[in-house]
């Protein structure tokens, strides 16, 4: 029988040399007692961001025009949220990679109806409001054709929207209930009701922030925050966090895809993103079973100033 | 009980590959080949030291629930520390993975050690990234808000929801921590049973 070929990226010489004294406990003991200290010494030097959280609150009291366009936003069905697709609803086909539509296979798993779940649903949580409550019963009773009229009125006239003494003003014809819902919802968010109520509306015990979330994310009020502090997609994106702090910077690769076309100017940037580091994944992971990438270690020979007391031997 | 008995159980035959696989002397050994000598292999006891100390920081935090270290000023100084040990554990990590790519340490057999060592780091990515989601501050809205599009354009967001804080938490305390802990101990067990991959060959590098 033949002995089978020696492959120098796959098969590994015998070790026939010497062996030096080598204690592992020790080692790993002064490596901990390192680390610790060094923690320690980084922790009382630089500390860590802790920039407080947007709430509709806030939002509502600092940019009343941007939430109350936003709130409109989500009535009309032009939001992100409103028009996204899956997993939330299905008013979009989402993203494909080529011929995949995995986001719209998956189907809405989570799903959420802007209107009903930004604006409807809470203005109808809110007690002892009797023209709020005509208004609500309006627009149930309504016909689909007559909604979206009013709301079309409103949208045409909300260009020039205005806050003025504690009130969203659009001079709207024809606008139906509509006008009431954004400056009532408004109202609702400046008192920190509205906060309340997306958090709790599956019951009173919750960690889901799905629906105050989004509800923020299709505002401007938190991208103005986050290009403030070099936080957008353009800007290395969420790799980064709040203040001089080194982030999630593992995340480089990710991250360098979305500064460069065709992912920054495709419509299909994240799933095409996704879909290349998948592979490159692949590719780290099953670096030994791979004929070419195997052998770059032992052509570009860094290996022999590793181990370049070795082979001064 | 008779001998045979003994013999059969599966305890007796378990021990026996394992202490045949790993005999003392490979899991604690006190020599190791004299090529063993590079600054590059600190880093994969410093990874394993930040992991211990990312893990001790953590569960500090956890004593107290998620939300006490932003009014707490000893609080906020453990999370720092939990920060800190993170950053050093990937830049410990990092490095160990170049080192040992450019080795080529999957030589020799040690093909399943390279591939533990891969998810693991991947494993940890995804810790790391929950946690961020987790801070409950405005680091983790906007990273929660950025990353969603991302994973739901995949399909994934309709079950890894980046949005559901309670989800994201579970995730980044016990779900992939253990994963971690256990990919981990399983990747230094294999570094111990196969020992550390030799040098190539003088006449391998040629070729």
């Amino acid at each position: 029988m033949s002995k089978k070929a020696f492959r120098p990226d796959v098969d590994a010489p015998e070790w026939r040399g010497g062996y030096t004294p080598y204690d592992i406990i020790k080692e790993g003991t002064i490596a901990l007692l390192v680390v610790a200290i060094l923690t320690i010494a980084l922790a009382v030097v630089f500390g860590s961001p802790d920039v407080k959280a947007v709430t509709l609150k806030r939002w509502a009291n600092a940019a009343p025009v941007d939430f109350a366009a936003t709130a409109l936003s989500e009535l009309n069905g032009t939001s992100t949220s409103a028009s996204y697709g899956a997993p939330y609803n299905k008013n979009s086909t989402g993203q494909q990679l080529g011929p995949l539509q995995l986001a719209k296979w998956v189907g809405v798993r989570i799903p959420i109806d802007a209107a009903t779940a930004f604006v409807l649903d809470p203005l109808r949580s809110l007690p002892n409001q009797s023209t709020l409550s005509g208004d609500l019963t309006q627009w149930k009773t309504a016909s689909n054709g007559t909604r979206q009229q009013w709301i079309t009125s409103y949208t045409k006239a909300a260009t020039k929207m205005k806050f003025q003494a504690g009130q969203v003003v659009v001079n709207a014809n024809n606008a139906g209930p509509v006008p009431v819902f954004i400056n009532d919802l408004t109202q609702m968010a400046r008192s920190g009701a509205l906060d309340q109520d997306l958090v709790t509306s599956n019951g009173f015990y919750t960690t889901d922030y799905t629906l105050p979330l989004l509800f923020i994310a299709d505002g401007s009020y938190l991208e103005n925050l986050a290009t403030a502090q070099h936080l957008t997609g353009s800007q290395w994106g969420m790799m980064n966090e709040t203040g001089s702090y080194p982030g999630q910077a593992w995340l480089w690769l990710y991250t360098f895809w979305y500064q460069v076309p065709p992912f920054n100017q495709s419509g299909n940037g994240d799933v095409l993103v996704w879909g290349l580091m998948m592979v490159l994944t692949a590719g780290l992971i099953l670096m030994p079973f791979i004929p070419g990438l195997r052998s770059i270690p032992r052509k570009t020979r860094v290996y022999r100033l590793i181990w370049r007391e070795h082979y001064k031997e | 009980m008779s001998t045979t008995e003994v013999d059969r159980q599966w305890t007796t035959r378990l021990r026996r590959r394992a202490t045949a696989k790993l005999p003392p002397e490979k899991l604690l050994p006190d020599t190791q080949p004299s090529y063993v000598a590079s600054w590059i292999y600190v880093f994969g006891v410093t990874t394993l030291a930040a992991l211990i100390v990312v893990i001790a920081t953590g569960c500090l935090l956890a004593i107290r629930g998620p939300q006490w270290w932003h009014g707490s000023y000893i609080g906020h100084f453990v999370n720092s520390m939990h920060l800190w040990s993170v950053e050093i554990f990937f830049f410990a990590m990092v490095i160990h993975l170049w080192g040992k790519y450019f080795m080529a340490a999957w030589r020799g057999g040690r093909s399943l050690t390279w591939v533990t060592g891969g998810v693991t780091f991947l494993v940890s990515i995804l810790t790391a990234f929950t946690g961020y989601v987790s801070q409950t501050n405005f680091d983790a809205q906007w990273i929660s808000t950025q990353a969603k599009d991302g994973i739901n354009a995949t399909g994934g967001g309709a079950y890894f929801n980046v949005l559901n804080l309670g989800q994201m938490l579970m995730w980044h305390i016990v779900l992939l921590p253990i994963a971690a802990v256990v990919l981990t101990a399983l990747h230094v067990l294999l570094v111990r049973v196969k020992g550390v991959v030799p040098p190539f060959a003088d006449t391998s590098d040629a070729s």
